[in-house]
């Protein structure tokens, strides 16, 4: 589903990633763990299209399409959904105003008229409920003055709606407590079939005991420097990057 | 109130022009230029009595007197009034032949803007076959307001049928040496609306629907009078989200507001006048006296969303006069390319416990400049007197500016007065966490504005409210490179 090839990017003259070879299939789940400025979001927003990063070597495939010349909505319209590690805030716009517009444009962009209101509040009321979010929290301002964990569950409350082929989390255990862990997690298996795929980009393996990652690469310097099951995310729990730092440059 | 923008569209679809009609004025044009003959002849040829054209005359010594104010912070190249004429009664005859003459732009952002074709014509000055529905809805329309004794007609009729009115309340909230342009609005009027609600009516209908179509023919020098007497309540709606082009650069307009005791008047306007070309050539130039006095427990809102005018120059502004009067002001003022709006209310507390609520929503894009300018005044009776203001500015871009000039003179120590202010900016975070849900980045815009100027949105009467939305994002097209 997700091929990335040899990807270089870089932003203002600075490189960030340095050749990075991965490929997803459906119905898989890979986690990439990596230390602090090793370039998990920046792999994240390059995915997602985000135009501050050059590709200067490389690149990534959707579905067997070179996504370079793809905008970024086009490619939330093919089905690629990131949770933000910082989800910003649009004040005055609702959560459900929010989701309308997005679910409606997407389906724009398949030639699909717009969702019928009551099918998009039964999408809601379905959703929020399995992800125990507060009904009066879809009317408040997307983001403004949600706490961490408030925005992370947005982030997969979105998720649940637009019915990703790929998801993309980033940290999105950051900030989340344990009840809420499982909650977002539990939002996560539900998605999960055997024509999607989930990308979890995570610090901890704390998240990786709920959601169960087929493969676990670890990122330092824009390169991954290991690949592994889910045996791996124990092992670095355990003893840390530096052993693979110093691995790395030998 | 929080509707859903689905229960907004289809209010509007049933809603919409439901009132309009508008009136036949002779064509006819004076010779350019400004004197006393000139001032003389507009009243004569308006049957005016006697008193009126004192009135004028009277007006037209003052304005000779004064000078062009410098103060706003717009630049623009001032218009010689000698050269302007100053009675152009709209023409009768249409200007083109058929929808196939009118600038393809133009009808373009008609057709986004959901104008049916009949409205269209009439907008664009075109022929029209039979306006008759228009004409009946009009006659109903008119029997409804005439059975609760609510006099809504011209300025030149009601001076006319109703003198009494008119020379009671006429120059006494916005006299006629208030400023320079004030004077030479009451020196030319040429028309305007004017309307009576009796003691205690609650006008049924929003008064507003009207003036979308009367709009097509507005004169450079509107004169508006609305009186609610005690206890009523009318809300009034002028403007057009239409864009109204017009070959009369300079517009001069005056409207007085007058709610007498426990009287309620909501004003709302929408105004996009063509603000001129990408390079800012050929736009309107709006400059606009608007003013309301409030007597004991009075009411007066004033709501608007100014998108048009090369140059606006702008202050509804309410006199709090009776104790317990309220003074409301909501306003969006959006800037593009080369626009510059300078507007903003003041507030004059003259009566005990009135309380007056600012709220003021500026965008900037291109190369505009948009200032917000207002007073809040507290004179030394207004015990208790209270205000809260609040400016937000909203930048696209690098080249645009947005500035604040808040002023507070109080005279009582009682007076509670907040102010508060933020700046920002569209970011590029916004736009792409938008971009990353499938939200394009022309639709991001939009909803990013839209949810910034929703609390000034929410006040507008609800048939409006969906238009004035599609106005800005209309006007904000093409404002990110
Ligand atoms: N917009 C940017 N401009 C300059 N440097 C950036 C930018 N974004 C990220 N970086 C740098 O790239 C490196 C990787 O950042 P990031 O991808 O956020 O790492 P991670 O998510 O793994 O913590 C860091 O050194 C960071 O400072
Ligand atoms: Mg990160």
């Amino acid at each position: 589903m997700l091929k990335i090839k040899d990807l270089h990017a870089k932003v203002e003259d600075k490189e960030i990633l340095k050749g990075i070879n991965l490929e997803l299939n459906a119905g898989e789940v890979h986690a990439i763990m990596g230390p602090n400025g090793s370039g998990k979001s920046t792999l994240a927003s390059v995915i997602a299209g985000k135009e501050e990063f050059e590709i200067t070597k490389g690149g990534v495939f959707f579905e067997n399409e070179d996504l370079e010349d793809t905008a970024p909505e086009e490619r939330a319209h093919k089905g690629i959904f990131l949770s933000f590690q910082y989800p910003v805030e649009i004040p005055g716009v609702s959560v459900t105003n929010f989701m309308k517009t997005a679910i409606n444009e997407s389906r724009k962009a398949r030639g699909m008229e717009d969702m019928p209101a009551n099918e998009m509040l039964k999408l809601i009321r379905e959703k929020s409920e399995m992800l125990d979010i507060d009904r009066k929290f879809l009317s408040r301002s997307l983001n403004e003055g949600f706490s961490g964990g408030e925005k992370k569950r947005n982030e997969i409350f979105q998720m649940a709606m637009l019915e990703p082929k790929l998801a993309i989390l980033d940290e999105t255990d950051s900030g989340l407590d344990i009840d809420a862990l499982r909650i977002v997690a539990n939002g996560v298996n539900k998605l999960r079939s055997k024509d999607n795929a989930v990308l979890v980009i995570t610090h901890y393996q704390r998240l990786l005991e709920y959601i169960v990652p087929d493969f676990v690469h670890v990122l330092h310097d824009g390169k991954i420097v290991k690949s592994g099951d889910k045996a791996l995310a124990l092992e670095l729990e355990e003893k840390g990057y530096d052993w693979l730092k110093q691995e790395s440059a030998v | 109130m929080a509707y859903t923008e689905e229960e907004l569209k289809k209010e509007l679809e049933t809603k919409e022009y439901e009132y309009g009609f508008y009136t036949d004025i002779e064509s006819e044009t004076f010779p350019n230029g400004l004197n006393e003959e000139i001032v003389v002849a507009i009243s004569k040829k308006k049957e005016e009595p006697e008193w009126m054209t004192e009135w004028r005359l009277e007006s037209f010594r003052y304005w000779k007197e004064m000078v062009e104010p410098e103060w706003a912070n717009v630049h623009y190249t001032k218009p010689d009034f000698q050269a302007i004429s100053y009675y152009s009664a709209p023409n009768k005859k249409p200007k083109y032949n058929s929808l196939d003459e009118v600038d393809p732009e133009l009808l373009s952002t008609f057709e986004r803007l959901g104008i049916s074709l009949d409205e269209q014509k009439k907008l664009a000055g075109v022929a029209m076959d039979i306006v008759m529905d228009s004409v009946s809805v009009a006659t109903t329309f008119k029997k409804t307001l005439a059975e609760k004794g609510i006099i809504f007609c011209s300025i030149s009729e009601a001076i006319k049928e109703h003198p009494e009115l008119v020379k009671k309340y006429i120059g006494t909230v916005v006299p006629q040496k208030d400023n320079f342009y004030a004077a030479l609005n009451s020196a030319v009027f040429s028309d305007g609306s004017f309307c009576y609600i009796p003691k205690g009516v609650r006008c049924p209908m929003e008064l507003s629907t009207y003036f979308r179509i009367n709009q097509a023919g507005t004169g450079q020098f509107e004169r508006t009078l609305v009186i609610a007497d005690e206890g009523s309540y009318v809300s009034y709606l002028e403007g057009c989200t239409a864009p109204s082009r017009d070959e009369n650069q300079l517009h001069a307009a005056v409207v007085e507001l007058i709610a007498l005791d426990d009287a309620e008047i909501k004003y709302s306007t929408v105004q996009n006048w063509f603000p001129g070309d990408k390079s800012g050539k050929g736009g309107v130039y709006n400059f606009v006296t608007k003013r309301g006095i409030c007597e004991k427990n009075a009411k007066i809102s004033w709501t608007q969303v100014e998108t048009g005018s090369a140059v606006t120059w702008k202050y509804p502004s309410c006199i709090l006069k009776g104790d317990n009067s309220i003074g409301e002001f909501y306003s969006i003022a959006v800037t593009n390319n080369y626009q510059q709006a300078d507007t903003g209310t003041k507030m004059i507390h003259l009566g005990k416990n009135t309380k007056s609520t600012i709220i003021s929503k500026g965008i900037s894009a291109g190369k505009s400049q948009n200032s917000y300018r207002g007073l809040v005044q507290v004179n030394s009776r207004a015990e208790n007197a209270r205000n809260f203001s609040q400016c937000d500015s909203l930048l696209m871009g690098n080249e645009c500016g947005a500035h604040t000039f808040p002023y507070i003179e109080t005279k009582n120590k009682t007076a509670q007065i907040e102010h508060e202010a933020t700046t920002s900016k569209i970011g590029e975070d916004q736009i792409f966490y938008c971009n990353q849900r499938g939200i394009d980045t022309e639709k991001a815009i939009a909803l990013i504005v839209n949810g910034f100027s929703k609390e000034v949105l929410n006040k507008l009467p609800m048939e409006f409210a969906v238009e004035a939305q599609k106005l800005l994002e209309i006007s904000l097209e093409g404002s990110v490179g």
